[in-house]
């Protein structure tokens, strides 16, 4: 499978990365040939196989932890917040959303 | 003293040979005199580093040193977070960000009385194999300052390798600590996943992503797992096991050890030098008693492109929080929201870090879903179910960790897709969540490092490290001098 332009401008879009129009051909070649590479997947024979989802899932007792939904972190807002770009009374500041 | 590894510092410090605050003052005096050529750095903490080094000999001094390590110093790769000193993870995006917590593996190191000398340099969100990614420059290999490093952490192998600290630390997700540990002369282990916390390590492949150490010997990677690996309940994917002593087996007894050499490790596309350092290798194992096993790894060509659809898509989904609004870069022009979250992503990440979201984007899109990341996911199984045969038949498995020896600063900066064939060696094992080390075991025509990997079984690390140790023990390639940054 390889893209198109259209294509690349989608997923740029669903990625929240602003591509150029300059930059969409190369962008677009660069990307194909990547998919060029995980193409060969295609040829795999994965009937009856299973997808794998932890690297570890058929070791014996290896689970996925759970942990009790308790609060455990004390609140540092403040300390957070100072490292926001824009942030004011406790709010983290953004454009206007809503007219 | 610059030339003493880890367990030789240890022992100094222990008999009151020298003290951490006379060891700082060494490594800070060789970092300002090789680092501006090899740029493996982003940033030096010498206050801090001071105050810990003071804490260390009053430790000492009182004989009640936190642990055999307190005093020696480290470095860590730039993607641990350092609570009040910067992290940069190699990116634009975070150039600026101060850390409000240490890692997990920052603390543990720290509460064994290990001096912190810095961050070093890596490709960007680890993201690349040759240290060129890094928006703070690339780092230069040692060996030959025309040649990368290898990435991603490339300026921990740089910084191991040109004598700047005795020990680093790594992430590996396709190779990232062995193959700069191969390309610089240095050892390195990615341990089992889940053995080493990943709370507080900066993201890029969640169920690839873990961290392990960085040193001249084996016996040193032992010292150090020692002191970084264990349970921790802030990270859902550590493991709780008993503490384990990673020393226990260096003195491994070769004969009957069974090494597997799977066919593919050796097949096209492999250096013939390369390939040749490490039969020289292996044939010293084989001489001390060790069995060699010829087998198969059949899946080994699948498991590069199951890697660049799993990869890109984790990396996709992790590196979403980036968006100019909590922490990190913003844009400074922008229309609305939508375009404040685009401008700031296009100018915070790098080329190849676009290029790894947009496709994992792409394989997680509606109607690619199953073609690529269900399928990759299979593969995966396949490429472990390879290596669980592989291991009913041998203890362990050897081979390259790269198919070349160091290449040339801008060879395949432009072809993603040449950079990620040399990944071939080192992606399988995470795959399947082994662990697998590079030491170092001769040189090419050129002068420039060869690395030997062995790879084990799940929680094989003390194996691994013990034949690792009984090799340099009869073998001095560790201890090689880069020829660009001599004593």
């Amino acid at each position: 499978m390889s893209l198109t332009l259209d294509q690349v401008e989608r997923v740029a879009e669903l990625a929240r990365i602003a591509v150029s129009a300059e930059e969409a051909a190369a962008v677009m070649a660069q990307l194909n040939r990547v998919l060029a590479l995980v193409d060969e997947l295609q040829a795999a024979d994965t009937r009856g196989v299973a997808p794998m989802t932890h690297p570890l899932e058929h070791e014996a007792g290896v689970v996925q932890r759970r942990r009790p939904d308790e609060v455990t972190e004390p609140d540092r807002r403040e300390e957070f917040q100072a490292l926001a770009p824009a942030a004011e009374a406790g709010l983290y500041l953004v454009p206007r959303v809503i007219e | 003293m610059l030339e003493a590894g880890v367990a030789e510092l240890a022992e100094a410090l222990e008999a009151r040979r020298v003290s951490a605050r006379e060891l700082l003052d060494l490594f800070l005096g060789r970092i300002r005199a090789v680092d501006p050529a090899l740029n493996a750095f982003v940033t030096v903490a010498e206050e801090r580093a001071r105050a810990e080094a003071r804490a260390a000999d009053e430790r000492r001094a009182a004989g009640r040193p936190a642990s055999p390590l307190d005093g020696v110093p480290v470095a860590h790769k730039d993607l641990f977070c350092t609570r009040g000193l910067r992290t940069t993870c190699g990116s634009r995006m975070l150039a600026d960000f101060v850390s409000p917590y240490d890692a997990g593996v920052v603390e543990r190191l720290a509460r064994a009385g290990m001096v912190l000398l810095g961050k070093t340099n890596m490709d960007e969100f680890a993201m690349g194999s040759s240290n060129e990614t890094s928006f703070f420059g690339p780092v230069r290999n040692p060996w030959d300052l025309r040649r990368v490093p290898g990435g991603s952490s490339g300026g921990s192998a740089a910084a191991v390798a040109a004598r700047m600290t005795p020990a680093a630390t790594g992430s590996d997700t396709g190779g990232s600590i062995r193959q700069p540990a191969a390309m610089t002369g240095i050892c390195g282990l990615k341990p089992t996943y889940g053995t080493v916390s990943r709370y507080g390590m900066v993201a890029f492949a969640s169920s690839l992503d873990q961290g392990g150490p960085m040193a001249r010997s084996a016996r040193d990677l032992a010292l150090l797992m020692n002191a970084m690996a264990g349970f921790d309940a802030r990270d859902s994917t550590s493991l709780e096991r008993a503490p384990e002593d990673y020393a226990r087996l260096l003195d491994l007894d070769l004969a009957g050890l069974r090494i597997g050499l799977p066919k593919e490790y050796f097949g096209a596309g492999l250096d013939p030098a390369v390939g040749a350092r490490v039969m020289d290798a292996v044939g010293w194992f084989e001489r001390q008693g060790a069995r060699l096993v010829e087998l198969s790894l059949p899946n080994t060509r699948l498991a590069l492109p199951a890697y660049y659809v799993l990869a890109p898509a984790e990396a996709s989904s992790n590196l979403a929080r980036y968006d100019g609004v909590r922490y990190g870069y913003r844009a400074k022009a922008y229309t609305d929201l939508a375009d404040m979250y685009r401008r700031t992503r296009a100018e915070g990440f790098g080329a190849e870090v676009k290029r790894r979201i947009l496709i994992g984007t792409y394989v997680l899109s509606h109607g690619y879903y199953d073609a690529y990341y269900l399928q990759a996911q299979k593969v995966r199984r396949l490429v472990a179910r390879d290596f669980a045969e592989a291991f009913a038949r041998c203890d362990l498995i050897a081979g390259p960790t790269t198919p070349t020896t160091a290449f040339a600063l801008g060879e395949k900066a432009d072809d993603p897709v040449q950079m990620y064939l040399g990944d071939v060696y080192t992606i399988p094992a995470p795959l399947a969540g082994l662990p697998a080390l590079s030491i170092p075991c001769g040189f090419d025509e050129a002068g420039l490092p060869v690395g030997l990997q062995l790879t084990g079984n799940y929680f094989s690390e003390a194996r691994l490290l013990g034949a690792a140790h009984r090799f340099q023990q009869a073998t001095d390639w560790h201890r090689r001098v880069p020829r660009e940054t001599p004593l």
